[in-house]
């Protein structure tokens, strides 16, 4: 087993964690930015990034820029907005070749580093607003984004679902931000919003690869220095279900998209999370999961049916694609199935072979650097330090008794269907 | 058993021609947790026409047959082979793509226990009507969630545009009325005539000891009773060489159109080398002319025509090769006829940039790089490679060879009016 050390460290302003590893062939730097999730701020987050990296006062165009990523041979660099729990995480990737592998050396990393801080502090801008070209340019593009977001069925189903489960919290909103809010956005507001996230943000920075630590800490420290800050931490925001709810929506659609969400009151960190991630395993994570085998492989109703987690919000979700006409039974199926997880009807080796596979998911997850950046950002966003192999160990011994323990506070929250035709009684 | 080495790289191959004809690769990685195998037959959608084992006369299957054989084959007598996976901590999968079907598993432990999972369900089959009837359900829904997907829709009506007759025109997982008729005595015909090792590949990356996996590899098929087995006999219509239709329009539950331009190739017999060649000549001129850093994205970029979706791509294996470009749009037709005109301009050397080549392919070797990191890429691309006569490890040396006359040639080859096809997605 190999499991590369974050060795972190205190920079000015940010936390660098450094993960040695003769694994791959490039050098990963990736920049995470996070704040609380707001409905004030997501639409200028997620335009943010796209902005920033569309040009910089040093490469004023897109193709200058972009021509340089290629002159490093072709360094990948892409941005993403996100949310995890109730924060807004805002990532910049780069991924340049590790020299020893090119006939032609050259210092990639340190210009790697020095691209990347160029990108999040020079800007080009004026003192008070953004380029207006790149600004439209990623404005226009946005909205458009934020217009097909209604195309992708599956997607949208998934939103749909969040939405009407988390009225009133921040957790509803969708990060790619809204038309309306998008409309009112100027390259001086966004300017104004960026200088401020630039102070309050709490930023990581990981760098992996075969790099040297002291290296890597000079780098950092030359290209990038920020002001101290005192990030916000939010806490979880659990709440109790009332009353399920059933939402049923009409769309052009030739098949059904079934997504129903459940609370779990768990999160990462807590003591029971790795109980639950293994209830989840046996309920439907995986290909030999309870969902897979009854609604796919025995009644032969779908072709997707699987769940998963939202680790840091405490929800844990089902998602299926249907005939409308078998949508009560679906439903049905997907209950029992709960239930039976409730009641502990699990074998030994349907627990035995779960944890088999959640180990090699997360082993198989480490693997790649971007991979190994979201395992080790959990323990940022849930302000812990659980190393991994504790997390491993843990699995490993997890009990049927706790188990369903954890699956006592699992509640029904909704269930959302977008149908096609109308769902018979 | 060969050694190949790529010092540049820091890779070795280890390759062995078993007996009863199967190709084995193996590449041992250090520092991964993960090993990957994959076991692929030279048998996709597009092999619809043929002479079946055994048989004098070609026999034409339902659309869609490889992929539900594909799907069937997890299933055993005394259970699902997902779960034999699992219990071993493995996760196993498969795929079926125009030209292959492939099976396949990623291990953090056990990796030849898992190994020897792969390679015996693949090897015994079991096929029963009842079975068979169940899965038309389950496939059934997976055509509908494709068919939900106006991006799938977009690239498979594309295709649809270029060819009069070759399959590749056909959907993989084919339709709900022509896997009606599909029976367990079809899937069959079907594996017996495509699932003998001579027409297979085993491949496998990751932390292992080279030596040892294949010398388990040889006495499990020296185990296996397999009879030598002629080459397919596969048949293909004669295709014209222009696309078969301009330009068409589907009309989906979208709220933003999307576009999407082919360029059918028309030098589709080519191997080896040459192949690799040309595929990677057609993708340097594809980024030459559309890529961020070129002026032709920007100039559409900021005139509102393309957005972050808009992507190119091209490929070609025996029988059938396309560029396809395209994505979101505002302004369908107005992007159409634009991505045309530049197109048609390059044919002459317009838009060609011979300065920016060397930052291109020094790009292109920097994303293969990227992509080794990668075992899953690495043993699918490598198999592919592997069934037209390429090699994985060729790529860097035949990108640093590429000049700019190659690049002029290839736009004045694979361009042309006649070539070009245009798909839209229309909102309702």
């Amino acid at each position: 087993m190999a499991i590369a050390t974050d060795n972190v460290k205190s920079m000015q302003g940010y936390t660098l964690h450094t993960i040695q590893t003769t694994q791959y062939k490039t050098n990963t730097l990736v920049l995470k930015m996070k704040a609380p999730l707001s409905d004030k701020s997501v639409t200028q987050r997620s335009l943010l990034p796209y902005v920033l990296q569309a040009s910089t006062k040093n490469y004023p165009t897109t193709p200058q820029l972009r021509s340089y990523l290629d002159e490093l041979y072709g360094a990948s660099f892409y941005v993403d907005v996100g949310k995890k729990g109730e924060y807004d995480v805002i990532s910049f990737t780069m991924e340049i070749a590790n020299e020893k592998f090119l006939s032609d050396p050259a210092p990639l990393l340190e210009k790697g580093f020095a691209l990347l801080a160029d990108i999040l502090l020079k800007p080009n801008s004026t003192d008070t607003a953004f380029d207006e070209l790149s600004f439209t340019n990623e404005k226009r593009s946005l909205k458009q984004r934020i217009q097909s977001l209604f195309d992708d069925k599956m997607r949208f189903a998934s939103t749909r679902l969040i939405e009407e489960m988390c009225q009133g919290e921040p957790y509803s909103l969708e990060t790619l931000g809204n038309s309306k809010d998008l409309e009112a956005i100027t390259a001086e507001s966004l300017f104004s919003y960026y200088k401020q996230a630039i102070a309050e943000d709490e930023i990581d920075l990981y760098v992996i690869g075969d790099v040297e630590q002291t290296q890597v800490e000079q780098f950092a420290d030359r290209y990038i220095q920020l002001d101290p800050r005192q990030p916000v931490q939010m806490r979880s925001i659990q709440k109790n279900v009332v009353e399920a709810k059933e939402v049923l929506e009409k769309d052009d659609v030739k098949q059904g998209k079934l997504n129903i969400g459940y609370r779990t009151q768990i999160v990462y960190g807590d003591p029971d999370y790795y109980a639950l991630q293994v209830f989840n395993g046996i309920f439907g994570g995986f290909s030999h999961s309870k969902l897979f085998i009854n609604v796919r492989e025995k009644a032969s109703l779908a072709y997707y049916a699987a769940s998963r987690l939202e680790s840091h919000k405490g929800l844990l979700i089902v998602m299926s694609g249907i005939e409308t006409a078998n949508y009560r039974q679906a439903v049905q199926i997907i209950s029992e199935q709960m239930k039976a997880m409730k009641n502990g009807e699990f074998s030994e080796q349907e627990l035995e072979q779960t944890k088999a596979v959640i180990r090699n998911q997360i082993l198989e997850t480490i693997d790649s650097p971007r991979g190994l950046v979201e395992i080790l950002y959990h323990n940022v966003i849930a302000k812990i330090d659980i190393p991994l192999e504790k997390w491993l160990q843990t699995t490993e011994k997890i009990t049927k008794a706790e188990i369903i323990e954890a699956g006592k506070k699992i509640e029904l929250d909704t269930v959302y269907f977008l149908t096609g035709t109308e769902v018979p009684q | 058993m060969e050694k190949i080495k790529f010092d540049q790289l820091q890779e070795e191959i280890l390759h062995e021609t078993m007996a009863n004809g199967l190709e084995v690769y193996i590449i041992p990685k250090k520092g991964f947790n993960k090993s990957f195998a994959t076991f692929t037959t030279k048998y996709g959608s597009i092999d619809n026409h043929f002479v079946p084992l055994d048989k004098d006369d070609y026999t034409k299957v339902p659309d869609g047959i490889a992929h539900f054989l594909e799907h069937k084959l997890f299933e055993k007598e005394d259970g699902d082979v997902f779960q034999q996976f699992s219990k071993q901590g493995a996760s196993g999968n498969a795929f079926t793509s125009f030209t292959r079907t492939a099976y396949l598993f990623s291990s953090t432990s056990e990796f030849e226990l898992n190994l020897k999972t792969l390679i015996d369900f693949v090897q015994d089959p079991y096929f029963s009507e009842k079975t068979v009837e169940k899965e038309k359900g389950i496939i059934g829904q997976e055509i509908n969630m494709y068919d939900d997907n106006p991006d799938w829709r977009l690239y498979f009506g594309t295709i649809q545009n270029m060819y009069h007759h070759h399959p590749v025109k056909i959907d993989i997982a084919g339709t709900i009325d022509s896997i009606a008729g599909i029976t367990k005595d079809m899937l069959y015909e079907c594996y017996h005539t495509f699932y003998h090792p001579s027409n297979m590949l085993l491949f496998i990356v990751g932390e292992v000891n080279g030596e040892e996996i294949m010398d388990g590899i040889r006495s499990n098929q020296e185990s296996k009773d397999y009879q030598p087995q002629p080459e397919v006999k596969r048949q293909f219509e004669e295709e014209p060489s222009e696309v078969a239709v301009k330009k068409s329009q589907l009309k989906m539950n979208v709220q933003t159109p999307k576009v999407m331009l082919g360029i059918k190739a028309r030098h589709v017999n080519l191997q080896g080398k040459e192949l690799l060649k040309t595929e990677l000549s057609a993708n340097i001129l594809l980024e030459m002319l559309f890529g961020k850093s070129s002026s032709i994205h920007e100039s559409l970029y900021s005139a509102g025509l393309i957005d972050q979706s808009f992507s190119y791509d091209y490929t070609q294996e025996q029988g059938f090769g396309f560029a396809l470009l395209g994505g979101d749009t505002l302004h369908p037709d107005e992007l159409s006829e634009k991505l045309t005109d530049l197109l048609l301009q390059a044919k002459t050397g317009t838009g060609l940039d011979e300065k920016s080549l060397e930052r291109i392919i020094k790009k292109k070797i920097g994303s293969f790089l990227r992509s080794l990191n990668s075992p899953e890429y690495i043993a699918n691309q490598f198999t592919r490679y592997a069934f037209n006569d390429m090699n994985l490890f060729d790529v860097v040396p035949i990108l640093e060879q590429i000049n700019f006359d190659d690049i002029k040639q290839t736009a004045e080859t694979l361009i042309d009016e006649s070539q070009i096809t245009v798909c839209q997605v229309i909102p309702k």
